[in-house]
């Protein structure tokens, strides 16, 4: 698998823009569309709002509890790809700062909560994976030059959870109704062939995820709606909300000489800026203090 | 004509008072969270509600609802966290023929579980999970984020 810097969202996955979310209304509107202009018949286009319908019900009914599972999955995955940072105090202090980040979010409570490692690459990178498995790497701190930029990274891939993106990036081929009603009754267990039937769905829904983080990247909606939401959480906690218009700009810089794992399908950082800067509004923000910087500068060292 | 109208107002009237009357209950969907006596990341924590448990919707704000917990319990809670869907613990064969059919309910440990990740365990001995089993165990606490929000003068 090639690693791709996800964080510059992948054009290739354009074509899939109209991901689930919002699918059915998508549909609905392609439906009355379609009817209109004479090219489907009326059943069709029912047939076609009532597909959409389902998939995105069936979304819906990938519990927290689900995503839990998946996360621990994904999470495993990429920590197998990747060498983890075993540097305790590092670990602590992102923690502290991610789990902060986090309860400032829309969604402060995943099943069991955010949590989040370094991953040993020089390679600029962070994976979000559902639940709250968030992965930043050693490449992506050392770009950042104040807590308030690495704030912004983290507050970024929270964006990436609460907004489910990466559920939504699993086939719903996959989400057969075995995973959505199959149940287990009391103290009994799955039988063979549904717990088969599950973990093949379990195992594809991983790749699917894996894939879509680590090769093609999220929708370029998907990049701006968490880039919105970390504005959100930066201004909340009285992080700077231009530290992460910072961080993109030398990102974009980085990548003009680094293009490990990002090719050409990865769009310039100018345009996800210049939809931001409508939105920052600093006058507000308190003045960073000293200690802020002594604790980041700390972590800096060992990266 | 006229019949018809009475008709509709009466089913109208009694809609309103039926919708009125009805507690709008949800449930907790992550496997815990604290109820808080204000609306925010870190109002001060009042009580402690479990997975599952059915809380009664008494007021709401932008994003947050304000529940009375099972014991009784006033406090502010993330929207995010709670489900309309009735959450089955431990369910007996009638409820999942219930969920089924498609009934707002929820089965804990439904679909992906533990059962399904030692599964795929043991199809990716590849995959190591320590370091996940590791990052889980690292918890921080709400004093624990304030005093580091203090510290670096923030919100």
């Amino acid at each position: 698998m090639k690693p791709v810097h996800r964080w510059m969202l992948g054009l290739a996955a354009l074509s899939g823009l109209v991901l689930v979310s919002g699918c059915a209304s998508v549909a609905k509107v392609g439906a009355a569309v379609g009817q209109a202009t004479g090219t489907l018949t009326p059943q069709q286009a029912e047939s076609l709002v009532k597909s959409a319908e389902a998939v995105e019900k069936t979304f819906k009914d990938i519990t927290p509890e689900q995503e839990y599972f998946i996360g621990r999955s994904v999470g495993a995955t990429i920590i197998s790809t990747y060498k983890v940072y075993d540097n305790d105090e590092a670990t602590r202090y992102l923690n502290l700062l991610g789990q902060s980040v986090a309860r400032f979010s829309d969604m402060p409570n995943t099943f069991k909560g955010y949590r989040y490692l370094i991953l040993d690459t020089d390679e600029i990178n962070a994976f979000a994976a559902p639940g709250g498995f968030i992965f930043i790497s050693r490449g992506m701190i050392r770009l950042c030059r104040t807590e308030d930029d690495l704030a912004a990274v983290i507050a970024h891939e929270v964006g990436h959870v609460q907004l489910r993106h990466a559920v939504k990036a699993i086939k719903s081929s996959r989400l057969t109704s075995a995973l959505t009603t199959l149940a287990v009754e009391g103290t009994k267990s799955f039988a063979g062939d549904q717990l088969a039937q599950l973990t093949s769905a379990f195992e594809g829904s991983i790749t699917d995820i894996t894939s879509t983080m680590m090769n093609s990247g999220y929708a370029r909606g998907q990049e701006r709606e968490a880039d919105r939401a970390a504005i959100v959480i930066l201004q909340r906690m009285g992080y700077r909300q231009e530290a992460l218009v910072d961080v993109l700009g030398r990102m974009g810089k980085a990548l003009q000489t680094d293009q490990r794992g990002f090719g050409s399908t990865h769009p310039p950082a100018d345009s996800r800026i210049k939809e931001l800067v409508p939105i920052i509004d600093d006058t507000r923000t308190p003045v960073p203090t000293a200690a802020r910087k002594k604790r980041f500068d700390r972590l800096l060292q060992g990266i | 004509m006229k019949i018809n109208h009475v008709v509709v107002a009466v089913w109208i009237g009694l809609t309103a008072v039926v919708a009125q009357a009805a507690p709008s209950m949800m449930s907790l969907q992550v496997q815990s969270s604290p109820l808080r006596a204000t609306p925010s990341p870190l109002g001060r924590v009042v009580a402690t509600i479990q997975y599952g448990d059915r809380v009664e919707v008494v007021g709401r704000q932008t994003g947050w609802m304000q529940v009375k917990s099972p014991a009784g319990q006033v406090g502010w809670i993330n929207e995010s966290a709670l489900t309309r869907n009735r959450i089955v613990l431990k369910a007996g064969a009638e409820d999942v023929s219930r969920t089924a059919s498609g009934e707002e309910l929820a089965l804990a440990g439904k679909g992906f579980n533990s059962q399904v990740e030692a599964d795929f365990k043991a199809r990716n001995e590849n995959i190591d999970f320590t370091w996940i089993d590791r990052m889980e165990a690292i918890v921080v606490s709400d004093p624990e984020v304030v005093v580091f929000l203090k510290e670096g003068g923030l919100q």
